[in-house]
């Protein structure tokens, strides 16, 4: 291992030098040879169950047609009509799953990139310590998601938890009734945190790589001119971490959006209204209904409004990067 | 680099609080799942009122632990050394060659990853179901459709950071091997593979890890005798009585082996993960 270590060093790629000036035809059969089981996996699991997806969303696909899928009669636009038909129940709860996790989302992507961002301009030095918080900032990111959300629900419980346990047993914080954190008003700011707890370590990761490709000779010219701790972070770090910012907000994002194991694991399948995520919304309304046709258009708005964000959001981000 | 004494105060503050909301369901895991019953059905407490092992008896007993640990076990493995074998060919392609239709790959592979699981579950389902009707291929309910799935998931990710990990290694070693008679296999086979050894190891892990953890389709893809350990763990919960120290012991129990094996190697791991973003 310490032998390899010498020769791998992923932390520097080198730049890709292709062999393009020798390319001989019969190699170039190899590269598509060598991509046939990815592409055939990819279309398999991927790329057909999406057409099927958008096709079956303009089916009335019920639970007596599911077994036979090709029975079942058309639906035209229905589907996303009764979807988004916001005077009706359906679409009303959809737009309110829509914008409860438009709102978790942007609240966990902001707390959990400060928190990161703290993190790693904290351990940016070397000092007695450093390695060992390093990796205790890593264990929630490394436990399994299903074992660490269980124990939050445990945390959480009204009676046994340790959350009501602090707050109202140890500092009096909460007079009256112990609180319930896993139904009503208080579920949301439950999952919140829960969702903070997992995601921040990962905001800490990736600004911490990107900390390492900052030369250390900046900081000190900076230092010789009087800059102070906070102005170096300002007139350094921030600009210099611009590249991997424009990557983590997008990731974050988009698995903050998409969760679901989190909410699924927290409150099993009934998810409270104040934290039905948009997720857990179309898998309940599926499975429940058993009406495919519906969640499968409720799934292609969705993939629909991702597009328009990840599109929108790197333009804007190119932009940036040119001007910059 | 001097640094002043109020910024090495708010860091030692700072990293405490930090250290302390990371640890805390830990603690609350590790010392619940050494709690007798009645610990865990009163007030919390943050020490056990005695320790026992009992717990990591009885959580056999409750669900069917041990069938759903086989499972997980079994298609985590599968997934994983199947999806790094696909993986590797593909990153190969990608890390050595240029030709046509190379970006379109990459673009239409690495853009699946920021798909809603949820767009791919319900059409997943009816085709799963449609081909076990058709042709008595087991794909719903067993294994091997979970498997399958998995597989690919991690397929994206693993395609990506490979193929940093291939470009790391140098171009030179491929070209002596070919001086030494080698074809591009035999030189991928022989040198790369084993220069980019601690890497392919990571991306293992990575690829492990997720499918260990997975819940989505393993809640709808599978059935009582494949259940895996992400969807069955709940099952604890629908019981009569909740035996926390139980879940917690269970909890621990199939951790361990995940943060201990990203721990040893989280060097790779990190530095696959965030490669991408930081080139």
């Amino acid at each position: 291992m310490v032998d390899l270590d010498t020769r791998v060093r992923p932390e520097s790629p080198s730049p890709t030098t292709a062999p393009a000036t020798r390319r001989r035809p019969r190699r170039q059969l190899l590269p598509y040879l060598l991509l046939i089981p990815a592409v055939v996996l990819e279309l398999l699991i991927h790329i057909v169950p999406m057409l099927v997806g958008i096709f079956i969303s303009f089916l009335h696909l019920t639970q007596f047609y599911i077994a036979n899928w090709r029975q079942a009669p058309a639906a035209g636009l229905s589907n996303y009509r009764y979807a988004l038909d916001f005077n009706q129940a359906a679409g009303k709860e959809l737009l309110h799953s829509f914008l409860i996790t438009l709102v978790f989302t942007v609240v966990v992507l902001a707390v959990s990139w400060a928190l990161g961002m703290a993190a790693a301009v904290f351990l940016q030095r070397p000092f007695p310590g450093r390695a060992i918080i390093r990796t205790i900032f890593l264990i929630p990111y490394a436990l399994p998601v299903f074992a660490s959300v269980i124990t939050w629900n445990f945390m959480l419980q009204r009676d046994n938890g340790v959350v009501n346990h602090v707050l109202v047993d140890q500092l009096h914080l909460v007079g009256g009734d112990r609180p319930f954190w896993l139904i009503g008003p208080n579920s949301f700011y439950s999952l919140v945190i829960v969702e903070v707890w997992r995601t921040w370590p990962f905001a800490f990761l990736m600004l911490t790589a990107g900390m390492q490709s900052i030369s250390q000779d900046l900081y000190e010219a900076a230092g010789l001119d009087g800059a102070g701790v906070w102005a170096q972070f300002r007139g350094i770090t921030l600009p210099m971490l611009r590249p991997v910012n424009r990557v983590l907000l997008l990731v974050l994002f988009l698995w903050t959006f998409n969760d679901f194991t989190t909410p699924y694991t927290l409150f099993g399948r009934g998810a409270p209204r104040q934290a039905d995520l948009i997720s857990m919304h179309i898998y309940q309304n599926s499975f429940v209904t058993w009406n495919f046709g519906t969640g499968s258009a409720m799934s292609v708005l969705l993939l629909l409004f991702l597009l328009v964000i990840t599109g929108g959001y790197l333009r804007i981000a190119n932009r940036g990067a040119q001007d910059a | 680099m001097r640094e002043s004494t109020s910024f090495k105060w708010t860091r030692a503050i700072g990293l405490t609080l930090l250290a302390g909301f990371a640890l805390l369901p830990v603690w609350v895991m590790v010392t619940s799942a050494l709690k007798p019953l009645a610990d865990v059905q009163d007030r919390f407490s943050w020490f056990p009122s005695h320790l026992t092992t009992q717990p990591f008896v009885d959580m056999w007993h409750t669900i069917p632990l041990a069938s759903y640990f086989v499972n997980s076990i079994v298609v985590s493995t599968v997934a994983s050394i199947a999806s790094v074998l696909v993986a590797l060919l593909a990153a190969y392609a990608l890390s050595r060659y240029r030709f046509r239709g190379r970006q379109t790959f990459s673009v239409v592979v690495l853009s699946t990853q920021m798909f809603p699981g949820i767009l791919f579950l319900l059409p997943l389902y009816v085709i799963f179901v449609n081909i076990s009707n058709s042709t008595g291929l087991q794909l719903y309910g067993s294994r091997t459709g979970l498997i399958i799935t998995y597989m690919t998931f991690t397929l994206p990710f693993a395609i990506w950071m490979l193929a940093g990990y291939l470009d790391s290694v140098p171009r030179e070693l491929d070209e002596a091997a070919k001086v030494d008679g080698c074809g591009p296999l035999g030189s991928f086979v022989r040198v790369v593979i084993p220069a980019a050894t601690p890497g392919i190891v990571a991306v293992l892990i990575y690829a492990f890890m997720t499918a260990w953890g997975e819940v989505l389709f393993a809640s709808v893809l599978t059935d009582d005798s494949t259940r895996t350990l992400a969807v069955g763990l709940q099952e604890y919960a629908t019981q009569n009585n909740v035996y926390w120290n139980q879940i917690m012991a269970a909890a621990l129990t199939v951790s361990v082996p995940i943060v201990i094996g990203f721990l040893l190697l989280q060097r790779y791991l990190v530095a696959g993960m965030t490669a991408g973003a930081v080139k």
